[in-house]
């Protein structure tokens, strides 16, 4: 992305459980000012705050970007948790690997990753076992 | 017209700091030329300016008790939070007499149309193709904010009128029927109001047609005189038509827990209100049906022209409706069987998005703004002092950006370039 772009990161902090979604909100306040439609504004913020959960509940954290473009709005995820094994059956809304006790808080129900697919114009993920996955989702205006 | 608030400033007692400046939950305050200025595009007309304002320079625009029309036929709309103001009182009773001894013609409680409001919510919740969580359009502030900041939630508004308006409308309707040679503009309905958010409810006729209240009055100003009015030793006549739901929505949980449904949230305080429409707004929530909203701190027991602390309102309010029925005001036989009748049903659909906090109409020209933001906000101190005008660092980089403030209105800023003379001068004279 070039220089048009307007360019964001936020680091998720995996020890505190209660941050998880403050990269939204921030997110949020921002597309509000550059002037996205409330439509856009929720689609993005949906799948982020999916994303930041996801990295909290399973890989200690990480790192989320945000650029944003007059027409198009890109956001990647990267972490260094265990990574996904089966990418396709992580996909199917209700499997999920959350603990127990993240289920008792009211997470885990396996809607993640399709909502975070539902939300967005495109998703790639790139994961590998042990070092890490990397997701990068658009949303085009 | 544009937006009329009920909040405005009295230039010659602000002193110009920065305990509105700072408290403000949409940021609509700056200080300019030494003294407060309120962004009216992004008043929510909450009241927290006027709560905090150690100089008492901010002000609500309340009718005047003094200034209703003496011919006309006046009727007393008081909200049920004043019920909870008085000491050792057992029986709403009595205040309705203080309120005909004052001179009104009429009282019709509008915890009576609370009680409405409560049965048609129900109705309302039965349906199944309503977006869920339903939220309370009963107070005005959240229905204002949720309009200029949570659009997308604009459709979880319950549709349908607060009980203050309902309660306007019927007592026309009673009064007319009464008094059949009453014309409506012959009728004066005044609303006895704890928050100034209702002063712009009516004048603004957010209702959608003209309000069917004519004055709002605060109910600190009535307070005093009515504390007289009621001091009578005989027994008061058997009026009051209100129970225990109408008697419990000025406590926040009061108008949810009325619902008989056990999938709500109720949240109170202006800034709790915001995280929770933040939380619906990404749908993180747990399966939630209703959200009771107050943008006062203990619901409207805790509006700014309430004269008593809020939570001992609330228990005076929890003695008062100890013995009474549940509920004693239900839909009229005109009314229909399972619906809400179309004269009380509130419609929000005109509401446009207004893109308050838009930089630019382009979104190019937007981004490169927001880019010159961001890196001069990188220069700013974050101590969010509030001595440039603004309330934060942050807020002061988008006003410079926008060119509603200069760089060297941050008295860091300053300081730096003096040091920096000062440096330089010290350098030439050796």
């Amino acid at each position: 992305m070039g220089n048009e772009s307007l360019y964001y990161r936020f680091d998720v902090d995996g020890e505190n459980f209660t941050s998880a979604g403050e990269a939204s909100v921030q997110t949020k306040r921002i597309l509000r000012r550059v002037g996205f439609s409330p439509d856009i504004i929720k689609r993005v913020s949906i799948a982020m705050y999916e994303g930041e959960i996801n990295m909290v509940i399973h890989a200690c954290g990480g790192v989320v970007e945000l650029f944003i473009e007059e027409d198009k709005i890109k956001i990647i995820l990267t972490d260094h948790g265990p990574g996904i094994e089966n990418i396709d059956l992580a996909m199917q809304e209700g499997y999920s690997t959350a603990p127990d006790n993240i289920r008792s808080l009211g997470f885990g129900a396996g809607m993640g990753l399709p909502n975070m697919k539902r939300y967005t114009d495109s998703m790639e993920i790139e994961s590998k076992v042990g070092e890490g996955t990397k997701i990068t989702m658009t949303v085009n205006v | 017209m544009g937006y009329q608030h009920s909040v405005t400033l009295d230039v010659e007692k602000c002193k110009g700091c920065t305990h509105c400046l700072n408290r403000c939950p949409t940021e609509a305050i700056r200080i300019r030329d030494g003294h407060a200025v309120i962004n009216a595009n992004r008043c929510i007309d909450c009241g927290e300016c006027i709560r905090l304002c150690p100089h008492k320079a901010k002000r609500s625009s309340f009718d005047k008790l003094s200034s209703m029309p003496k011919d006309k036929y006046k009727i007393a709309l008081p909200a049920p939070t004043l019920f909870g103001q008085f000491t050792n009182l057992d029986d709403p009773d009595y205040v309705i007499d203080g309120l005909l001894n004052m001179g009104f013609d009429d009282v019709y409680e509008v915890a009576r149309a609370a009680e409405l409001v409560t049965e048609y919510t129900r109705r309302y919740l039965k349906r199944d193709d309503i977006p869920l969580p339903a939220i309370s359009s009963a107070c005005p502030v959240v229905v204002r904010l949720v309009s200029l900041r949570f659009p997308t939630l604009v459709d979880n508004l319950v549709p349908i009128l607060p009980p203050m308006e309902i309660a306007g409308h019927l007592a026309r309707e009673k009064a007319k029927k009464e008094h059949p040679e009453l014309k409506d503009e012959d009728i004066c309905t005044v609303f006895i109001s704890p928050c100034p958010a209702k002063v712009s409810y009516a004048k603004n006729n957010l209702c959608g047609g003209k309000s069917s209240v004519d004055m709002v009055v605060s109910l600190s100003d009535v307070y005093f005189e009515l504390l007289n009015a009621m001091k009578k030793a005989e027994a008061p006549k058997n009026q009051s038509q209100t129970g225990m739901v109408g008697l419990s929505w000025p406590s926040s949980g009061g108008e949810a827990s009325s619902l008989m449904n056990d999938h709500y949230l109720a949240a109170d305080g202006i800034e709790n209100v915001i995280r929770v429409l933040e939380d619906i707004e990404i749908e993180n929530h747990p399966n939630l049906t209703f959200v009771e909203l107050n943008a006062c701190a203990g619901g409207c027991v805790g509006g700014v022209m309430a004269v008593e602390n809020p939570y001992i309102a609330r228990v005076r309010l929890r003695n008062i409706r100890r013995y009474l029925p549940v509920t004693l005001n239900h839909p009229g036989p005109e009314d229909p069987a399972d619906d809400i009748p179309g004269r009380f049903a509130l419609d929000l659909s005109d509401d446009e998005y207004g893109h308050v906090s838009r930089y630019d109409e382009n979104r190019k020209e937007a981004i490169k703004m927001m880019q010159d933001v961001e890196r001069l906000f990188a220069t700013l101190p974050e101590l969010d002092c509030g001595s440039c005008g603004s309330p934060t660092c942050r807020a002061f980089a988008e006003d410079v950006v926008r060119g509603h403030a200069k760089l060297e209105d941050c008295i860091c800023v300053m300081r730096q370039k003096l040091q920096e003379t000062q440096k330089e001068n010290h350098h030439d004279g050796s």
